[in-house]
């Protein structure tokens, strides 16, 4: 709470009685709507399903989990993502890794999450240290239950293949670089 | 009185010999070090605790002109500590110092050019190591590193080393070497397993080829350890650390009577730690307290009521409101016919609160009832520390692993004595014909129950059984209950010197679990849920050695002097 002495507090601008008329206000928004109504060719509603939207990079749809050069899952079974989840969605049985991946010493045995209760605010893509996890321009995310739609580590690598298959969602970090999916950094 | 002077505030250390970083905990300064232990001998090898020193002779300050490790100098009456902190933790007046001295300066420097090197060969894979959270390495660096680090060769990458020990791993990269690890296995077990080999940069911590970390203490290693170097498998990889609460509680295993740091999560035990109790057991515990909780996750565990049915079989019972009143009639109906043949028997398993409980419950249903001490379980003989190399004790003792694998024999027999004024041991009572019989065990191995029954024992038409698993006597009982474990109640334990802690509950008990205080109060016809405080405050007026007790509402964080028993 900010003190008494650092609030300035505002008056509403006090209106005249052209104002006080409100019909030139109503007219102002009825010429917008016809303007619309007559202009045939720039439709602004799009015919969804048949026209399917085109969504910036960074929108925060379904959850993937990133693999590497080799097929595996990137993920290092930190439970950063899981500790920043403000919904705690995510779920993660960690385990030491398979003797061949010599390059690390743990790695995620289950990794689920819970597509219902997410609140898609991408903290975990934030959170992640090894760009893992990532959340891709899949919207329109449907089940028959809501066991379908508790997420497995196989679901979350396959929406990882099928994004990267359809060339939506490009992989948005390389150990670093800024991806498409990025904001510019401030100057 | 001798005083010393932390960051100009004057603290008076009165006869104690005290070093640098002793004098600035009581100054409430910390002085960040990692080689330094208080149970082990000092090596000043780490250089964290650098310091700067001087000393106040007649009003006036004289520094030394370079930075001391504070663990390695014994302070003495006027002698001046300045610490890296200085210019954020030091007193309003300042001390008359050299007007061309800038107190803190080569301290604070001296800290920063430390945690440098230490990290130069670090791997910074905090996201993936088990000590992030609660490792010293991090909190120092963020509180007295640097933020960048300037090196521009390839870090050191030594093999792990798994094969350590079969309860043990070593991330050979991320140690340190502050050799805690081996002072402990040279000075406390005696075992001296570890090592350092190489040389500079390449020293590592390892051990002779065939003779594996492998010694009853050598789990202390990994609280020792102040980075993520020495793993316990138990605990690899199992929990993040700061999802886990900690409680401060008394190990159950033995009679020694540890004081632990019981981390759990969701009501499930991960991991014990030793707890620094000078009174109890020092800074260590063993490793069959450490690694002895699992029993209390057991699948085989007794976890919900059974009756006897018509049968002769056990039936699950469900736990309903009429429970409580139903079990109370059982043993008043019992209890109205056959005081003298009636038994309560009292396991050295349970806190003295539950004992006293259920023993005037008792009494106050029929006064004829004896109580009786529970199976008292010793395993082998007590086990001293430190040991030379052929296993043989070398005095004086630094650290003993008891014999009566019991928390509380003392505190039981106390309580039995005090109620009825003699002691009888269950071994008294095993021949007699009873009719009445109510075992509260709370044993971890049923074979210490096994063993206590003689062959040709005959079950009494009565026998209520609360314990954790299945034995001779649950085959036998009319009604079996679950039990608690001592990280399932609050309570107080006397270990085998007559020492008394109390501990608070750590994870609540399942559903289905009535806990033996809660029993205890059914059995006396109380009304509500148990509670420990008003337990301890009858118990404190009537055993003069409890009365300490009185003044402890909750035992969480709270240091009190107890009388020993």
């Amino acid at each position: 709470m900010p003190a008494e002495s650092e609030v300035t507090w505002v008056e509403p601008a006090k209106l005249g009685l052209f104002e006080q008329l409100y019909l030139p206000i109503i007219t102002d928004g009825l010429t917008t709507t016809v303007k619309h109504l007559l202009s045939v060719g720039s439709r602004l509603t799009e015919s969804y399903p048949e026209q399917e939207p085109k969504l910036p990079p960074n929108y925060r749809g379904v959850h993937r989990l990133n693999k590497d050069e080799q097929g595996r899952t990137k993920c290092v079974a930190c439970y950063m993502c899981a500790t920043a989840c403000p919904a705690h969605c995510i779920d993660i049985v960690a385990a030491p890794a398979p003797e061949a991946w010599k390059d690390r010493e743990k790695y995620p045995e289950t990794f689920v999450i819970d597509e219902l209760r997410c609140i898609y605010c991408g903290m975990c893509e934030e959170a992640c240290p090894v760009d893992a996890i990532e959340l891709t321009t899949l919207y329109d995310l449907t089940g028959l239950s809501r066991e379908q739609m508790i997420f497995d580590k196989e679901k979350l690598l396959s929406v990882f293949d099928q994004t990267t298959k359809a060339g939506t969602d490009p992989v948005r970090t390389r150990s670093g670089a800024l991806g498409p999916a990025s904001e510019a950094p401030p100057v | 009185m001798p005083t010393v002077y932390v960051n100009d505030t004057p603290v008076e250390i009165g006869t104690k010999k005290l070093n640098c970083v002793q004098a600035a905990e009581l100054a409430g300064v910390l002085v960040p070090h990692y080689c330094y232990h208080p149970g082990l001998s000092v090596v000043a090898s780490c250089r964290m605790c650098l310091v700067e020193m001087g000393e106040l002779k007649d009003g006036k300050v004289t520094m030394q002109p370079k930075v001391f490790p504070g663990c390695q100098t014994p302070v003495k009456d006027g002698s001046v500590i300045v610490t890296g902190e200085y210019a954020t933790k030091r007193a309003n007046t300042p001390l008359a110092y050299d007007p061309a001295y800038k107190p803190g300066d080569r301290a604070k420097k001296a800290q920063a050019d430390t945690l440098e090197g230490l990290l130069l060969n670090h791997p910074l894979d905090c996201p993936v190591c088990d000590k992030a959270g609660e490792c010293k390495l991090q909190d120092y660096s963020y509180q007295f590193g640097r933020t960048e680090s300037r090196l521009v060769d390839e870090k050191n990458q030594p093999p792990n080393k798994p094969e350590l020990s079969s309860k043990i791993t070593l991330f050979t990269d991320r140690c340190i070497m502050c050799t805690r690890c081996v002072r402990f296995t040279r000075e406390i077990s005696g075992t001296a397993e570890l090592q350092v080999v190489g040389r500079g940069h390449h020293e590592e911590i390892d051990v002779f080829p065939g003779f594996p970390l492998e010694n009853k203490l050598s789990g202390n290693v990994v609280d020792l350890c102040p980075v993520g170097a020495l793993g316990s498998k138990d605990f690899l990889y199992t929990q993040r650390v700061w999802y886990l609460k900690t409680t401060d509680n008394v190990c159950g295993n033995c009679s020694t009577g540890c004081s632990v740091h019981t981390d759990t999560n969701k009501d499930i035990v991960y991991r014990l730690r030793a707890r620094e109790n000078l009174d109890a057991q020092g800074y260590f515990i063993c490793d069959e307290g450490r690694w002895g909780y699992h029993y209390a996750q057991s699948p085989d565990r007794i976890i919900r009521t059974y009756t006897k049915a018509a049968d002769g079989k056990l039936k699950a019972a469900p736990l309903g409101p009429a429970f409580p009143s139903m079990l109370k009639k059982l043993v008043e109906d019992a209890l109205y016919v056959t005081g003298k043949k009636a038994v309560v028997v009292l396991s050295p398993f349970l806190t003295v609160e539950e004992a006293f409980a259920l023993g005037t419950a008792f009494k106050g249903i029929n006064k004829d009832v004896r109580l009786v001490l529970g199976p008292v379980p010793v395993v082998g003989e007590d086990d001293h520390y430190p040991k030379n190399a052929k296993g043989e004790h070398v005095p004086p003792a630094k650290f003993t692993i008891h014999a009566e694998k019991c928390p509380n024999r003392h505190g039981v027999e106390a309580v039995l004595k005090q109620l009825q004024g003699e002691l009888i041991r269950f071994t008294d009572v095993t021949h007699h014909d009873l009719n009445f019989l109510w075992f509260a065990g709370g044993y971890r191995e049923p074979k210490w129950v096994d063993m206590a029954i003689p062959d040709g024992w005959k079950a009494p038409p009565t026998l209520i059984v609360q314990d954790h698993f299945a034995s001779k006597l649950t085959a036998a009982a009319t009604v079996v209950l679950p039990a608690t474990t001592p990280f399932e109640k609050e309570g107080t334990f006397v270990n085998h010197a007559g020492y008394v802690q109390p501990f608070p509950r750590a994870v609540k008990p399942g559903t289905e679990v009535r806990s033996e205080l809660q029993v205890a109060f059914d059995m006396a016809g109380k009304k509500g849920l148990a509670t420990v405080a008003p337990v301890r405050d009858e118990l404190a007026k009537q055993f003069p050695q409890f009365a300490a007790l009185a003044e402890l509402k909750t035992t969480a964080n709270k240091k009190v002097a107890l009388a020993t028993v």
